[in-house]
């Protein structure tokens, strides 16, 4: 769809302060400029930072915009000042037609009184006059689920129920410019999997600028991503798996963590075979094969069971290749093992990590006693098959096409 | 659909290039739109209250009831020689101390009101010009509360019905007016510092004395020059007046300060307008 222009961000910038009682004091400052219209310091203030530098986008009707970052990146301080909340130290933003937020659910809840009266509360607060209420209620209602609770007091409702009320007033909004963030995080998967639903059909219609950390979520919902760090924008593309790859490469390799149970085995090596690129981190394409070069000393002189684990940047727990099957018998020679091990990447764009778990078979072919766990042994990098999957493996089918007879 | 051509433009930048006039009416136009809003958080805040309450309403005036108690106790037990109020005592203290306390709460709604509603300010986007329609509403409610107990006391004590009368509503809207506005001129430092509130509640405590709220204004000394100076002389006296039908002794000054104050309310509210994005900014990030 080629929609208008609704967002247009040009050179922004926004300063912070480190200390509280230095900002308050800048706070005041700033409120003289202001009222007497001075303008604006360009510079940086003793224990100032820039909090934003320079950002640029737009973003037209229709597109939706991934702003992904760690923790302190900036995103927030974004959104607010997108949302109008604080005013930008520099640059500028220019927003065409109505801006909803799903930031904070449930604004303007007094918990004593009931459900219903709340709606109205948050209602008024997110700009709604009293007759559109006043039409909506029953829908809220409906959509909420909480029917039966909804002339209870709301400080006697869940956590969960609070944010079904406050997701169901904010869906009735109809936006131009849509904000959210990180909102879906609570609530059972019912429910989200409706909000989803029902910000995807908010969004056909408006831009949409969404942060998350979930990585599947951004990968399903947008067209479009910014990385932040520090404030600045890392990376920015409409290949959404390229600026997800990048946000994973940030990330310090997690530390290798080993548990050995009764001092039974010893972990020599972990190891990728192979080309590494940048910052030690093997790259894969995908279908090619990863090979891992384990070794380790154990006492035990049984028939062994191991297992590599997979687990993707979630900490999902996405696959495992064990022995069992592939290599029903295994024995420690001279208290060592020392082999390789190769499997096909077929996983969607993203990190993983891979652990490592030891055990000792029993002659029926059960697990017995447990000898080693070893946490992020080591790590690769997927490239995905270039189009944004949310899903994380990526199965290889035969097709076959069977056609009408004439 | 939509068209480019009726699409709300809104643009954040740091020099703000709109002029006095715009951002005004700008204001003014917010202010009175969110009535709405205003209404709507009003009206939780007092069902919240009284829903939590047993005693409910008689909150409102159990303090400047008490605060009259004490004074017609110590004026009647002559433990304290007070001038002759001109009427009956217990009308002069109780019709004070109550005017005394809608001014104050006057004062401190804006402040009071920004500070409750600072978690949402923080997070989303509504004309703030509600949350001091709001206070206005809620101090609204209170005041009409406290007036009915009043007039019925006054009556009770025979002082009975003047024309005058008739104008003690609109006295009593300037005196709200007066206190609001100080209020809002104060209300965007008084968020950044906590300083501000407490220096302000201890500063009225002590400028009651020097009110004529439960004692008139002596005939001689400093204290006389210092109570005739004090702006709130002419608002207590005067609006006590139009009750109890005396003499409006300070009518010139009450209404120079009513106008000023009126002015002062426009300029205090685009202030606040303005400083309410620096307040965010300083106070959650």
């Amino acid at each position: 769809m080629d929609g208008e222009v609704l967002v247009k961000v040009e050179g922004l910038s926004k300063k912070f302060c480190k200390d509280l009682k230095t900002s308050l004091w800048y706070g005041v400052k700033d409120l003289i400029g202001q009222v007497s219209g001075n303008k604006g310091n360009e510079t940086l203030r003793p224990k100032e930072f820039w909090a934003l530098k320079d950002i640029n986008f737009e973003l037209r009707r229709g597109e939706c915009l991934g702003l992904i970052g760690h923790n302190g990146a900036g995103k927030s301080t974004l959104l607010k000042i997108l949302n109008g909340l604080i005013n930008p130290d520099l640059g500028k933003v220019i927003i065409r037609g109505r801006v909803g937020a799903l930031i904070e659910l449930g604004a303007g809840f007094n918990p004593i009184l009931t459900g219903r009266e709340n709606i109205y509360n948050n209602g008024a607060v997110l700009g709604f006059t009293r007759k559109e209420i006043d039409a909506k209620v029953e829908d809220i209602i409906d959509f909420s689920e909480i029917r039966e609770f909804i002339d209870m007091p709301v400080q006697n409702y869940s956590s969960g129920m609070k944010v079904r009320l406050g997701f169901a007033v904010a869906a009735q909004m109809e936006p131009d410019v849509l904000i959210i963030d990180e909102v879906l995080a609570v609530g059972d998967i019912g429910f989200t999997t409706k909000c989803l639903n029902k910000i995807s059909e908010l969004t056909a219609n408006c831009a949409v600028i969404f942060v998350s950390h979930s990585m599947p979520m951004v990968g399903k919902i947008c067209t479009e991503a910014i990385l932040m760090n520090i404030g600045v924008m890392r990376a920015k593309s409409n290949n959404i798996s390229d600026v997800i790859q990048i946000y994973f490469s940030e990330f310090r390799n997690a530390k290798q963590q080993i548990t050995s149970f009764e001092n039974s085995t010893e972990l020599n090596n972990v190891k990728l075979i192979g080309d590494y690129k940048e910052k030690n981190i093997q790259v894969s394409n995908y279908l090619n094969n990863i090979k891992i070069h384990y070794k380790f000393s154990t006492l035990s002189t049984s028939n062994l069971y191991i297992a590599f684990l997979v687990f993707d940047q979630n900490l999902r727990s996405i696959t495992a290749i064990n022995t069992i099957d592939d290599l029903p018998i295994l024995r420690a020679a001279d208290n060592n093992v020392d082999g390789v091990l190769s499997f096909q990447n077929n996983f969607t764009a993203g990190k993983y990590t891979i652990s490592l778990e030891v055990y000792e078979l029993t002659p029926n072919k059960k697990l017995g006693k447990k000898l080693i766990h070893a946490n992020h042994c080591t790590e690769f990098v997927s490239i995905g098959v270039g189009v944004t999957m949310y899903c994380p493996v990526i199965q290889k089918g035969n097709w076959t096409l069977i056609k009408a007879d004439d | 659909m939509n068209t480019k051509g009726n699409l709300q433009l809104k643009i954040y930048q740091k020099q703000n290039s709109t002029r006095l006039l715009t951002l005004l009416g700008d204001t003014i136009k917010d202010f009175f739109g969110s009535h709405f809003l205003a209404l709507q958080l009003a009206q939780r805040d007092i069902s919240a209250q009284y829903r939590q309450s047993y005693l409910g309403i008689l909150w409102l005036f159990i303090t400047p009831l008490a605060t009259a108690g004490v004074w017609i106790f110590l004026n009647a037990s002559g433990t304290v020689a007070l001038t002759d109020a001109g009427i009956s005592y217990p009308v002069y203290a109780f019709s004070g101390t109550l005017v005394w306390s809608i001014i104050i709460e006057a004062i401190n709604a804006p402040t009071f009101t920004t500070n409750a509603a600072r978690g949402i300010i923080s997070k989303i986007n509504f004309p703030k010009e509600a949350l001091i329609l709001s206070g206005i509403y809620k101090l609204c409610f209170n005041s009409m509360v406290k007036i009915i107990l009043l007039l019925l006391f006054v009556f009770a004590f025979g002082v009975g019905f003047h024309w005058s009368l008739l104008l003690f509503p609109f006295t009593l809207l300037i005196g709200i007016t007066v206190g609001t506005a100080i209020g809002l001129l104060i209300t965007p430092i008084g968020l950044l510092y906590s300083d501000v509130s407490r220096l302000l509640t201890m500063g009225l405590s002590l400028l009651m004395y020097a009110t004529p709220v439960v004692y008139v204004v002596p005939k001689t000394g400093i204290l006389k020059t210092i109570m005739e100076t004090n702006p709130f002389t002419a608002l207590i006296s005067t609006i006590r007046a139009t009750i109890t039908g005396q003499e409006y002794e300070y009518l010139a000054y009450f209404m120079v300060l009513g106008g000023v104050c009126f002015v002062l309310f426009f300029v205090g509210l685009v202030i606040y307008r303005v400083a309410i994005p620096i307040i965010i900014e300083r106070l959650s990030a």
